[in-house]
């Protein structure tokens, strides 16, 4: 009965999301008051109706009702609640339903907000709703998750271990949040298209910090899930779904500030429009990528080609339409305002220029090898020492310039003021360069490099907010997000430069020595999880005689899924961790085990939760703020700035 | 040509060069940093030439797991017609088999030994590295529906 439900229930969102898709576009013509009505209403309608979908198939995950196949494919009565519920989207039918739940959930807050003019906000609500039924579709005919199994199996397939993680649990909520966020800026960029511009970028701009917040948090999620969970001690390995997320918060990053120009200045129009159209299509081409089954690897559950091609034609139209769109209408728009090439406005030009260079060297380094296979079967893959080639140095470059932009006024700008008043930031860069060469070994180029470069920006990030006193939230949130990466920096810097590794195979009571820490073997114990049977080894970290930690990585073995997977032990100071990885069994009680020791590692994720703190500040004065923005600056303006 | 357009052409040169430098360090970053996949029977075939970084990919032959006294592993990687011999100095991931598909990055050394920097198994019972299955298609010992 309950299958049935959701069905019904998403067949009902497929006709309200048509329903809104004519009625928003309609609504875009200046007269079309009801269709206007109607667009919000049923976007809202909508969202009931997705939400009703998605409800029951949780309810079929919690109950563990064998007879709903993809319940039966993924979960298990055995178990635990919270990743029965992680279930509902760790697996292709469901994740494509939460897909559509979080897009349903924009075009609510689309239709709720009614940010910038009624004509825009229809429009935006229009694209929104072809975008939400060509998704039902998608589900209803390709990925259906409530298909009946009959006779009802009497247990579960289970979930790949891999995927039990509280971590991963929140990751693709969070990852779609930040994807789906984006086709709103997507749809009022097109609407801004559609009806002439008014004043989209600022209407748009709550959804994009959304997306980007949530983009930020999903995938310093990831990274850290790969850390503690995959148990080689890295934080991102360049791997294509990686990277496939990583595009779209370059493009995210790039378009924030672009927009800013574009609501302040009047400046990239035209820029802005397109940024925010590539920022979607590449969130949709990042889910064909992961969902399709190209590549291989936890996230890749479609096999079947079908969904591939359906996706892939639904990129095309999605794309293909809005850049269509743009060619047609964005020469009528009015052009870019003009500004002297000292000014906020070029700063933010190269910080665009360095993003959409960065990105498109990911770009290349991810699709080439699928390219290659699909043309003539070489198999090639494209590893790590690319992305250090090409992406950092310019996103180096990019770090740079960060501390100049928020000191330059907009229009025109005196550098040499700006300038002067960062020498206490140059300073810090220049103490920090000066304390890795002074104290830290091994000593190195790229080290020293990342550490004056990391101080410059915080030592930044410092000054804006004790010379902004009184000053808006905006100034407090670019300086938390820009110090947050500076943070992120010394994390990333830090493990790499001076991570040591340490191999070795233990025997109970051994003591072995890993940089600065004694570890002490204790044995192996067997241990029962609620849906596992773990080796558990006992690693006491030693401070002289005493027992300072117990560390307990765990070697783990499914038996619903068949399938083992390593539990790392991780003990950390906040400055440092220890990583240990229990390795295979040697016999005689002894085994291998892997350590790490990962100076300022949790730096990373640190510095990724103030970048997203920043983007929270953002937003909360954003909603806060009712009143109208300043009007873009008068043609008088932009010709004195000739 | 009035200022106006004449800084329009600046801007158009400067964004021009900027495109320009950016595909250039793609291109020799590609040149440089492409690994291509190989199966045991390439390797057999001679198409791999020594120290040169490539995947090997297929089966983890069965019975031919052997460990030294530290965590150093040795085992041979086959696709069903040929085998390599593949040292490894780590620990094994946890899905790792005999058996089982492999993929292995590393190079030939001068004793036809390859030499495994990093080992991959992400397969479990239901999926195997698409490209192990390419190679094992290739060497005729695929059947469908049962790896």
């Amino acid at each position: 009965m309950i299958g049935e439900l959701g069905q019904l229930a998403l067949c009902f969102a497929l006709a309200l999301s048509l329903v809104m898709a004519v009625s928003g576009l309609m609504g875009a013509r200046a007269t079309a008051l009801a269709a206007r009505k109607t667009a919000t209403s049923s976007a809202l309608g909508m969202l009931v109706f997705v939400g009703l979908a998605f409800g029951t198939l949780t309810y079929a995950f919690v109950t563990s009702d064998f007879s709903v196949m993809d319940v039966a494919n993924n979960s298990h009565t055995l178990k635990p609640l919270v990743y029965k519920i992680s279930g509902v989207w760790a697996n292709h039918e469901g994740s494509m339903l939460l897909w559509v739940l979080v897009l349903a959930v924009y075009s609510g807050l689309v239709a709720v907000l009614q940010r910038g003019g009624e004509r825009l906000t229809s429009a935006a609500l229009g694209v929104q709703g072809l975008l939400a039924s060509a998704f039902i579709l998608f589900i209803l005919f390709t990925s259906n998750p409530f298909l009946r199994l009959d006779p009802a199996p009497f247990e579960g397939a289970g979930l790949n271990p891999l995927l039990q993680d509280p971590g991963l649990a929140m990751h693709p909520p969070m990852l779609y949040a930040g994807y789906v966020g984006l086709s709103a800026a997507f749809s009022y960029a097109a609407a801004a298209l559609m009806v002439g511009e008014e004043g989209w970028a600022r209407a748009a701009r709550p959804f994009m910090l959304i997306a980007w917040i949530a983009l930020t948090c999903g995938i310093a999620l990831g990274s850290w899930w790969a850390y503690y969970e995959l148990g080689w001690g890295g934080f991102w390995a360049w791997d294509p779904v990686e990277n496939a997320s990583l595009m779209p918060w370059l493009i995210a990053t790039a378009l924030l500030h672009s927009a800013l120009a574009t609501e302040k200045s009047g400046a990239f129009r035209t820029w802005t429009l397109l940024l925010a159209i590539a920022g979607f299509s590449l969130s949709l081409i990042g889910t064909f990528l992961v969902r399709s089954g190209v590549l291989s690897s936890v996230h890749a559950f479609a096999s079947d080609p079908t969904r591939g091609f359906f996706i892939m034609v639904l990129i095309a139209l999605a794309i293909g339409g809005a850049l269509a769109l743009f060619a047609v209408r964005a020469p009528t728009l009015q052009g870019g305002a003009a500004f002297s090439s000292i000014s906020r406005e070029t700063t933010l030009l190269l910080n665009n220029v360095f993003l959409v260079a960065a990105c498109a060297c990911v770009f290349v380094g991810t699709l080439y090898p699928l390219v290659l296979d699909a043309l003539n079967g070489t198999k090639i893959s494209v590893g790590p020492p690319y992305f250090a080639l090409t992406f950092a140095p310019i996103f180096f470059a990019l770090l740079l310039l960060v501390p100049i932009g928020p000191r330059l006024g907009w229009k025109r700008a005196d550098l040499k003021a700006a300038w002067q008043a960062l020498y206490p930031a140059l300073g810090l860069a220049a103490v920090a360069a000066l304390v890795v060469l002074a104290i830290v070994s091994p000593r190195g180029v790229a080290a020293t490099g990342a550490f004056a470069v990391a101080g410059w920006l915080i030592g930044a990030s410092i000054l804006d907010v004790r010379k902004r006193k009184g000053a808006r939230a905006s100034a407090f949130a670019a300086a938390l997000a820009h110090a947050g990466l500076g943070i992120t920096l010394m994390g990333v810097a830090g493990t790499t430069a001076w991570r040591s590794e340490a191999l070795t195979v233990v025997a109970p009571g051994q003591k072995t020595v890993v940089g600065p820490y004694t570890l002490r073997f204790d044995g192996v114990t067997r241990e029962k999880g609620p849906n596992y049977i773990a080796d558990r080894a006992h690693i006491a970290l030693m401070d002289g005689d005493k027992v300072q930690a117990m560390l307990l990585p765990e070697h783990r073995f499914y038996p619903a899924e068949g399938q083992d997977m390593n539990d790392t032990a991780i003990h950390t100071t906040g400055w440092r961790d220890l990583y240990l990885a229990l390795g295979d069994d040697r016999g005689g009680g002894r085994f291998a085990l892997r350590a790490y020791v990962s100076p300022l590692a949790p730096l990373i994720w640190l510095g990724g939760l103030v970048m997203a703190l920043g983007g929270f500040l953002s937003l909360w004065g954003r909603l806060r703020m009712k009143e109208p923005a300043p009007q873009p600056a008068a043609p008088v303006m932009a010709q004195a700035a000739e | 040509m009035n200022a106006k357009k004449k800084r329009r052409l600046a801007f158009a040169a400067a964004l021009l060069t900027a495109g320009a430098a950016v595909a250039g360090v793609i291109v020799y970053g590609l040149g440089q940093n492409t690994m291509y996949f190989r199966s045991p029977s390439d390797v057999a075939a001679k198409q791999v030439g020594e120290g040169v970084a490539f995947r090997l990919g297929g089966l983890v032959e069965k019975g031919s797991v052997t460990h030294g006294t530290g965590a150093e592993v040795h085992f041979r990687v086959t696709d069903g017609k040929s085998s390599v011999v593949a040292d490894y100095n780590g620990v094994l991931p946890a899905l790792f088999r005999e058996g089982q598909g492999v993929v292995a990055t590393g190079a030939m050394n001068s004793s036809g030994t390859f030499i495994a920097s990093e080992v991959l198994a992400k397969h479990d019972e239901k999926y195997m590295p698409p490209e192990v299955v390419d190679a094992l298609k290739r060497s005729g010992r695929w059947q469908e529906g049962n790896p």
